[in-house]
């Protein structure tokens, strides 16, 4: 065994220019250059990015699914906020 | 499969706060084909039963680069040999999707590699069997990635999210693989009646090790009925193995190789092949550590970690020496 486990971090990979990077998994390394490395090596084989983003796990502050419906609540009786919520009367084009 | 439904049965306890209303709603968010994710709850059991067959099926993946990079150097042309590399690679990237799978519920990548490198994590018993001759390349990329494939198209839509998205990545890898094996063996079957023949040794020593990867028959699989519940899985052993033989049948067919086996025909009636007996004890040695090759596996893989012992020490020294000047 390695004597101290290498730090984990967490991989995102932009497939093409103009899309946002998206998680793809995550690797462990001894440093951040040896992450970029490795999330290469691992993730992007095939082509499969332009830009790979690589960040310690323990850095990423997350909401707590335990905690779901008080977090995200307050937007789900807010139904005019979608257009889908107007009636448009007949004869009324392109709004 | 890769993971064999190789577990061990009655290790999973429900544990006291797992409330009967808990684990109803547990099941319901599964039957509504909801993805489970990391920090969601879920019962103690599923998380084992998952840990256990993601850190399996990343062993396999580890270990099954052996028997193919047997032949990495003795590969008939630098074609052949840089499609095998990739190949190989490959499967070392399919381990390290899962390790990283499997963290997520909780179990350490040292953890699971020292389990492996113990002998007390199991693998696919496939990789037991030695590579004897090229042709086996060939038969192992057709048939047991083939078999592979079977079992892990469905797993893309298991009930564990980070699983799921492990395996939509690896299933996109697989079928290259599958095919660069049918590639050798259809090259093999195109050349001289001694290259064919090469062929056919293959298939008959790969053919019945491939359907045994499909773990024991339904009547005897322990596990199947709750992961199916959980959908984990979601075909049985029995179902799969058919799946399997059905299509590669027909290959083998048009490669003009003979399956070996001779209780083997088509059923009108059921519209599928009927094939014969598995030799379960076989499987069952296999598993216990007795096949042809589970020492040699094991030792490989336990003298590649010592002798890069040094790189990993050395990539940490360089680490912690950076980052103590950058702090300075
Ligand atoms: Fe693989
Ligand atoms: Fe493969």
């Amino acid at each position: 065994m390695s004597k101290q486990e290498w730090p984990l971090y967490e991989v995102f990979i932009r497939s093409k220019a103009g899309l946002s990077h998206r998680h793809a998994g995550s690797v462990h390394a001894p440093d951040d250059q040896m992450a970029l490395d490795n999330a290469r090596d691992t993730y992007t084989r095939r082509s499969e990015g332009v830009s790979l983003w690589v960040v310690r796990s323990d850095q990423i502050i997350a909401s707590d699914p335990a905690e779901n419906s008080a977090f995200f609540e307050p937007a789900e009786d807010k139904i005019y906020r979608h257009p889908t919520f107007y009636d448009i009367p007949d004869g009324v084009e392109n709004l | 499969m890769y993971t064999q439904g190789l577990d061990q049965a009655g290790k999973d306890r429900r544990v006291a706060a797992e409330t009967e209303e808990l684990l109803n709603a547990f099941q319901k968010r599964v039957d509504a084909e909801e993805k489970i994710e990391a920090k969601d709850w879920m019962p103690e059991a599923y998380r084992r039963t998952l840990i256990r067959q993601i850190s399996q099926h990343a062993h396999s993946e580890i270990i099954g680069m052996q028997p193919e990079g047997n032949w990495l150097t003795r590969a008939p042309s630098l074609k052949r040999k840089a499609i095998l590399l990739a190949k190989v690679q490959d499967e070392a990237g399919h381990g390290l999707y899962l390790y990283s799978a499997a963290e997520t519920l909780g179990v350490s990548r040292d953890q699971m590699v020292a389990d492996l490198l113990s002998g007390k994590a199991k693998y696919s018993s496939i990789f037991n069997y030695p590579t004897l001759s090229w042709a086996d390349i060939g038969a192992i990329g057709w048939l047991v990635d083939g078999a592979a494939i079977m079992n892990q198209i469905p797993l893309c839509r298991c009930s564990y999210g980070p699983y799921a998205r492990a395996m939509v990545r690896v299933c996109k890898e697989e079928s290259f693989h599958q095919r660069q094996g049918f590639d050798i063996m259809h090259s093999l079957c195109l050349g001289t009646a001694a290259q064919k023949a090469m062929a056919q040794d293959a298939l008959d020593r790969w053919w019945w090790p491939s359907l045994m990867m499909f773990g024991p028959n339904d009547s005897e699989s322990t596990h199947s009925a709750q992961s199916m519940a959980w959908k984990i899985k979601r075909f049985s052993n029995d179902e799969l193995r058919q799946k399997f033989v059905d299509v590669t049948v027909q290959q083998a067919d048009f490669l003009g190789l003979s399956v070996p086996d001779d209780e083997l025909r088509f059923d009108d009636e059921t519209g599928h092949y009927q094939f014969g007996e598995i030799n379960w004890q076989e499987l069952f040695d296999v598993i216990a550590g007795n096949g042809p090759c589970n020492k040699q596996r094991l030792e490989k893989r336990q003298r590649a970690h010592t002798d890069g012992a040094w790189v990993r020490e050395a990539a940490q020294a360089y680490a912690s020496k950076q980052a103590a000047r950058a702090a300075a």
